[in-house]
């Protein structure tokens, strides 16, 4: 195969997995993995440093629009990235040894479980008043609705902020935003309201991703050739999915494609444990 | 006033986080055409990965060199590169917010997030 080939592959390949990463919700880091080492062949940490930057190019881009409507909490966000960041150096530094079969098994049992996730009914809630810890660290806030500002406050910031460190070291180690994580921390266990916790955790992923990408290029994960096709057709596949998105709400495709992310991770279980990745 | 002050922040790291990320993917774009045009008939080859052990510094200082001799493949690293002080320059823009907004919580807060971002540049301690 030819380099131009095997690029237009790749961007391909990165598109599709940025469109269904962005209809599911699930972000085009974690569909673009098992894409690059289970149908490519690429290896899985080559896999991942693209990964990692594509999830820090699609998460500042999508971040943008929402910090300016003013949903996103910075204030929350910067608080809760030192758990991120802490978490994804650790995890970076983990990924250095941790054997590879094992990175890759780990990897489709979490992308099971965040597909799973993502066909989880969502409950609104909005918490009155926040907690003493909360108010002292002034994690609560406003954010604009059709129906006018709501405030809210958030509780169980210790609970939530650990759930963060895992969701951090997830991220660094597995090459993924680790979006759902970061929503069952703040939406879950912080009482944030979802849309809230879903953009703050966008807002949050560029830093985290951030901290472990580092540590990957030093240590050689980051590959140009490999990067530069993979983040720009995941940048593109998720602005084609955003555009869909404002115009239906696909809850039969994203089943679908649930299903054929379940399909993927189990593909990719079943090579990491016979130790063919 | 603190709210108006809230506002501006937002607006500012809205477009800071939109310009930077379309600016590297733009360079890397460029330099992928560049790398394509010279290297795009021969043959891929991705042995496998062997870990490397370079300080920022050097992957610096060897990018710059290449990008001086036209490497495609050094001006995606740079687009890389920008993409990466994307969300550290947001952190830095916070860190101005918070302190013109005198909230000196927030203003350690984010004291503290730089510094573990400065860690993971030196290499993450090992």
């Amino acid at each position: 195969m030819t380099v131009l080939v095997f690029t237009l592959i790749l961007f391909a390949g990165a598109y599709a997995a940025g469109l269904i990463g962005s209809l599911t919700g699930l972000g085009g880091g974690v569909v673009i993995i098992p894409l690059l080492s289970v149908f490519l062949g690429i290896d899985i940490h080559y896999a991942i440093g693209a990964a990692l930057v594509s999830v820090i190019a699609t998460s500042s881009g999508s971040a943008a629009a929402y910090v300016r409507e003013g949903i996103t909490n910075m204030r929350i966000g910067m608080f809760l990235e030192i758990a991120t960041t802490v978490g994804a150096v650790v995890g970076a530094l983990l990924a250095t040894v941790a054997p590879t079969h094992l990175i890759a098994v780990l990897f489709g049992a979490i992308l099971i479980f965040s597909a799973m996730n993502s066909l989880r009914k969502k409950d609104v809630h909005v918490l009155e008043t926040s907690s003493p810890l909360a108010t002292k660290l002034k994690l609560y806030g406003s954010y604009p609705t059709a129906q006018g500002t709501v405030h809210y406050g958030t509780k169980n910031v210790i609970g939530g902020f650990l759930m963060m460190i895992v969701a951090g070291v997830l991220s660094g180690l597995l090459g993924i935003g680790s979006g759902a994580l970061k929503v069952i921390a703040m939406d879950n266990i912080m009482r944030i309201p979802f849309k809230v916790s879903t953009t703050t955790s966008n807002f949050m992923m560029g830093v985290t991703a951030t901290a472990s990408a580092v540590v990957y290029l030093q240590r050689g994960y980051i590959q140009p050739g490999i990067c530069m096709p993979v983040v720009i057709g995941v940048l593109l596949g998720a602005l084609t999915g955003a555009r869909i998105l404002i115009r239906s709400s696909p809850g039969k495709l994203k089943l679908f494609f649930a299903i054929v992310i379940t399909l993927l991770a189990l593909q990719m279980i079943y090579n990491g444990a016979t130790g063919r990745i | 006033m603190e709210n108006v002050k809230d506002k501006d922040l937002q607006y500012i790291i809205g477009n800071l986080l939109r310009w930077g990320v379309w600016t590297s993917l733009g360079i890397a774009f460029i330099g992928g055409l560049i790398y394509l045009s010279r290297h795009g008939q021969e043959v891929v080859y991705y042995p496998k990965f062997v870990e490397t052990d370079r300080d920022m510094l050097t992957i610096l200082k060897e990018m710059l060199q290449g990008i001086g001799a036209g490497r495609g493949r050094d001006i995606i690293l740079l687009g890389i590169m920008l993409l990466f002080a994307t969300p550290i320059s947001r952190v830095l823009f916070s860190l101005v917010g918070f302190i013109l907004e005198k909230d000196r919580l927030y203003v350690c807060i984010t004291l503290i997030v730089l510094m573990i971002i400065f860690i993971s540049v030196r290499g993450g301690l090992g």
